[in-house]
C-alpha cells in the first residue's frame, strides 16, 4: 500500500483508508457527521484519483483505459484452489516409457482412391469399416463372419476404453478434482465437486432399513399395505431357537450340539497346547545334537590308534540283534 | 455401477464450468435473503443493497425461517442456497425484539460459512429521500471508490473485521483495466465510535482542476445508514490459511516473437506471409490486358494462316 499523506491506498480495489482520523468533538447532529465524513471521504477519493489518473493510459473509443495494479488487501477466496488432476493410467505409463504425444496430420493419403482424405470422421482415409472384401487367413475359423467379428472387436475396444475412462474419473473424484461438468451418478455429487462424495448405501443396508420401517407400526406391519415388489422381511420375530432338553434315545440334540462346539473349540485350540512344528524342530535338533556328539566321540577315538574297537563292536551289536531276533 | 452424467447441452456445460474453482477469482456473487421476520426498514435495506449490486447478486424474496447463521444447524439451509446459486457472500436480514433490524453479513468458502458479521441498522435513509441531478446517477455495475475513515477500523477488532467484509461486499468485480471515464460512484464508511459505522453511497462529479487529475466532488445519493456492531464470528485459523492462499509464483506466459534487449529494449519479430501477388484478384480487367489479348489473337491468326499456306504448298508439291 502506498502511503499518501498517511492514507493507505489500495489501487487494485480503488480503496483508501485513513487510519488516523478521529473526531475532535463528537458530532452532535447527524448533518454534521455526514458533512464531516463526506469532506474526509472526498480527500480520500481524491487521493485514489491522484494515483489513478497519473497511471499510463491507452486511448479507447469509450475513454482512456488504465491498467490497475493487482489488489493489495488480501481477501479470502470463494472456492479452493483448483487441484491438479491425477494422471490417468495411460499418462503414467507413457511417462514411465517416455512416450510423447506427437501431432498427426489432419489429412491422410487414401490408398484406395489415391486421394488425400481426412484422418477421422465421415469419408475418412483408409476406413476399415468400408472394406468390401477381406482376405481369408489360415487362422480364420470356418462358419464365422469375419466382418461381424471385426465389428464386435471394435465394440469391445470402445467398451474397454469407456471402462478405463470411468476408472480414471473415479480416481479423479477421489482426489476431489472431477471436471466440473461431469457428475458420477448414483451419488448426489455437489455441483462444483468441492465436497466429498456421500457414501452409497448397499442393497443389504437398504433392505434392513426398509424392513425396520415396515415393522415400526403399532401392529408390527401386520395391517400395512404392501407395496408392489416388496418382499417379506427375512428375519422377523424369533432369532433364538431352543432345542428340546430331553431327547428320544441316548443323547439329546442339545448334548450333541454342545459336544460339537466343545470338540471344535478343543481341536481349534489343541495346536496351542502342542505346537507341532516347534516340537518337530526341537526333536530334530536334539537328534542332530546327539548324532553330532556321537560323531565327535567316534572321530576323536578314530584319531587315536583305536580303530579296532569299532570293528569289534559292530559284530557284537549285530550278534545282539540276531540274538534278539532269535529270541523273538 | 457408476454412471457418467454430463450435461446434454453446451450451455449447461459452460454454466457448470463457470462454477468450477478458478486460479484467480474475480469476485463473489452475493445472496440476499430474509429471515422469518423482517421490518419495513430492513426490507428496503435489502432491496437497495440488491440494487447497488444488481449485476452480481441473487435475491430471495420469500421468508427463510430455518436460516439462523449463528446457530448450529441454522446454517445448513444457507450453505445449500449458496451451492445452488453459486454465491460467495450473503446478506441476511431479520428482525426480532432482541435484535431489531438485524443484518448478518457473511462469506462462504467452498460453500461453507467462512465468517459472520452481525450489525444492526439504524438511521436508514433510502435512495428516494435524496434529491440530486439525474445525470449524476451512477451506472449499474460500475467500479466504486471505497473510503474508510477512522482509526477504529484499525484498532477495534470487530470494525477491522467489518471493514474487510464491507470491502468484499462493495468492491465489485476485480478488474485489470478500468475506463477512467466510467468512474461515477464512491462508498464512504466512517467509524463514528468503537461499535458504530456510518455508511453512505455517493455519486462522483469530476470537475476540471487544470491538471490531469480532476477535482473530485462527492454528492450523497443514498442509501445511507448506520451499522451497530453486534455479534461476529471470525474464521478459524486453519480455514483462514486455506482460504487466503493465492497464486504467488504464477509462471509468466511466454509471449511469442517478443524479446527483450538491454540496449535496444523490446524487440518484436514480425513475420510477413507470402503475398502471392500472382493470385491476387484484380478489381477489373484493364483495357491494356484486353489489348494484349487482341494482339495475341491476331498474332495467332496470322500464324495459323501461314501454317495452312505451308500445308497447301506441301500438298501441291506432292
Amino acid at each position: 500500500m502506498d502511503t499518501h499523506e498517511a492514507f493507505q491506498v489500495d489501487l487494485g480495489n480503488l480503496m483508501a483508508f485513513d487510519p488516523h482520523h478521529q473526531f475532535h468533538s463528537v458530532p452532535s447532529s447527524r448533518a454534521e457527521l455526514v458533512e464531516e465524513s463526506l469532506k474526509r471521504g472526498t480527500e480520500l477519493v481524491q487521493a485514489i484519483a491522484d494515483t489513478l489518473f497519473n497511471l499510463p493510459s491507452t486511448e479507447d473509443i469509450d475513454g482512456p483505459l488504465v491498467r490497475l495494479p493487482p489488489p493489495v488487501t488480501r481477501l479470502p477466496r470463494e472456492k479452493h484452489m483448483p487441484k491438479p488432476r491425477p494422471p490417468t493410467k495411460w499418462e503414467e505409463f507413457a511417462k514411465a516409457r517416455g512416450i510423447k504425444n506427437r501431432k498427426k496430420d489432419k489429412v491422410q493419403y487414401d490408398e484406395q482412391t489415391g486421394t488425400w482424405k481426412r484422418r477421422f470422421g465421415y469419408d475418412r482415409a483408409n476406413d476399415e469399416n468400408n472394406i468390401p472384401i477381406l482376405d481369408a487367413k489360415m487362422t480364420d475359423e470356418p462358419g464365422l463372419d469375419p466382418f461381424a467379428k471385426k465389428r464386435a472387436d471394435k465394440k469391445n475396444r470402445v467398451g474397454k476404453q469407456e471402462k478405463n475412462r470411468m476408472q480414471n474419473l473415479k480416481q479423479a473424484a477421489k482426489v476431489g478434482d472431477l471436471p466440473s461438468h461431469i457428475q458420477l451418478s448414483a451419488t448426489s455429487l455437489p455441483i462444483t465437486g468441492s465436497q466429498s462424495m456421500p457414501k452409497r448405501a448397499t442393497k443389504e443396508e437398504l433392505g434392513s432399513v426398509a424392513g425396520m420401517a415396515a415393522t415400526s407400526t403399532a401392529s408390527g406391519g401386520k395391517f400395512d399395505k404392501k407395496l408392489a415388489g416388496e418382499k417379506p422381511l427375512k428375519h422377523k420375530g424369533k432369532h433364538r431357537k431352543f432345542l428340546p432338553v430331553v431327547g428320544g434315545k441316548g443323547n439329546s440334540l442339545e448334548k450333541e450340539q454342545t459336544e460339537k462346539v466343545m470338540n471344535k473349540l478343543i481341536s481349534k485350540n489343541s495346536h496351542e497346547i502342542l505346537n507341532v512344528n516347534k516340537a518337530i524342530t526341537m526333536y530334530n535338533v536334539k537328534k542332530e545334537k546327539k548324532w553330532k556328539g556321537k560323531q565327535d566321540k567316534s572321530s576323536r577315538s578314530s584319531s587315536n590308534l583305536k580303530p579296532k574297537k569299532d570293528i569289534q563292536k559292530k559284530p557284537s551289536s549285530s550278534k545282539a540283534s540276531s540274538f534278539k531276533g532269535k529270541g523273538k | 455401477m457408476m454412471k457418467l452424467k454430463t450435461p446434454k447441452k453446451g450451455k449447461a456445460r459452460r454454466e457448470l464450468e463457470k462454477r468450477a474453482p478458478k486460479l484467480v477469482e474475480t469476485g463473489k456473487k452475493t445472496l440476499i435473503l430474509h429471515g422469518s421476520k423482517t421490518s419495513g426498514v430492513l426490507n428496503s435495506v435489502l432491496t437497495q443493497i440488491y440494487h447497488l449490486k444488481k449485476e452480481s447478486s441473487v435475491r430471495f424474496s420469500r421468508k427463510n425461517g430455518e436460516v439462523r447463521p449463528f446457530e448450529s444447524g441454522g446454517e445448513t439451509a444457507l450453505e445449500f442456497f449458496s451451492q445452488k446459486t453459486d454465491c460467495g457472500m450473503f446478506v441476511f436480514g431479520s428482525h426480532s425484539k432482541k435484535r431489531p433490524d438485524n443484518l448478518v453479513l457473511g462469506r462462504f468458502y467452498d460453500h461453507h460459512i467462512y465468517d459472520l458479521m452481525e450489525v444492526g441498522v439504524e438511521n436508514f435513509k433510502p435512495v428516494e429521500s435524496f434529491k440530486y441531478d439525474a445525470k449524476l446517477a451512477p451506472k449499474a455495475g460500475s467500479k466504486p471508490f471505497i473510503a474508510f475513515i477512522g482509526e477504529g477500523f484499525d484498532s477495534v477488532e470487530e470494525l477491522r473485521h467489518l471493514k474487510e467484509v464491507l470491502l468484499d461486499l462493495l468492491r465489485g468485480e476485480v478488474i485489470e483495466n478500468i475506463n477512467i471515464a466510467g468512474i461515477d460512484r464512491a462508498y464512504v464508511c466512517t467509524a463514528t465510535s468503537s461499535n458504530k459505522v456510518f455508511l453512505t453511497h455517493c455519486a462522483l462529479r469530476l470537475k476540471k482542476s487544470g491538471t490531469v487529475v480532476p477535482r473530485m466532488e462527492l454528492i450523497e445519493i443514498g442509501p445511507s445508514m448506520d451499522f451497530v456492531v453486534r455479534r461476529h464470528r471470525l474464521p478459524n485459523e486453519g480455514l483462514k490459511k486455506e482460504a487466503m492462499r493465492t497464486l504467488k509464483d504464477q509462471a509468466k506466459k511466454k509471449v511469442k516473437n517478443v524479446s527483450e534487449d538491454i540496449i535496444e529494449g523490446k524487440i518484436g519479430k514480425v513475420y510477413i506471409p507470402d503475398q502471392k501477388v500472382g493470385e491476387t484478384a484484380l478489381p477489373y480487367k484493364a483495357k491494356g490486358v484486353k489489348r494484349e489479348r487482341r494482339e495475341a489473337k491476331s498474332k495467332n491468326a496470322e500464324e495459323r494462316e501461314q501454317a495452312s499456306k505451308k500445308q497447301k504448298e506441301d500438298s501441291t508439291i506432292e
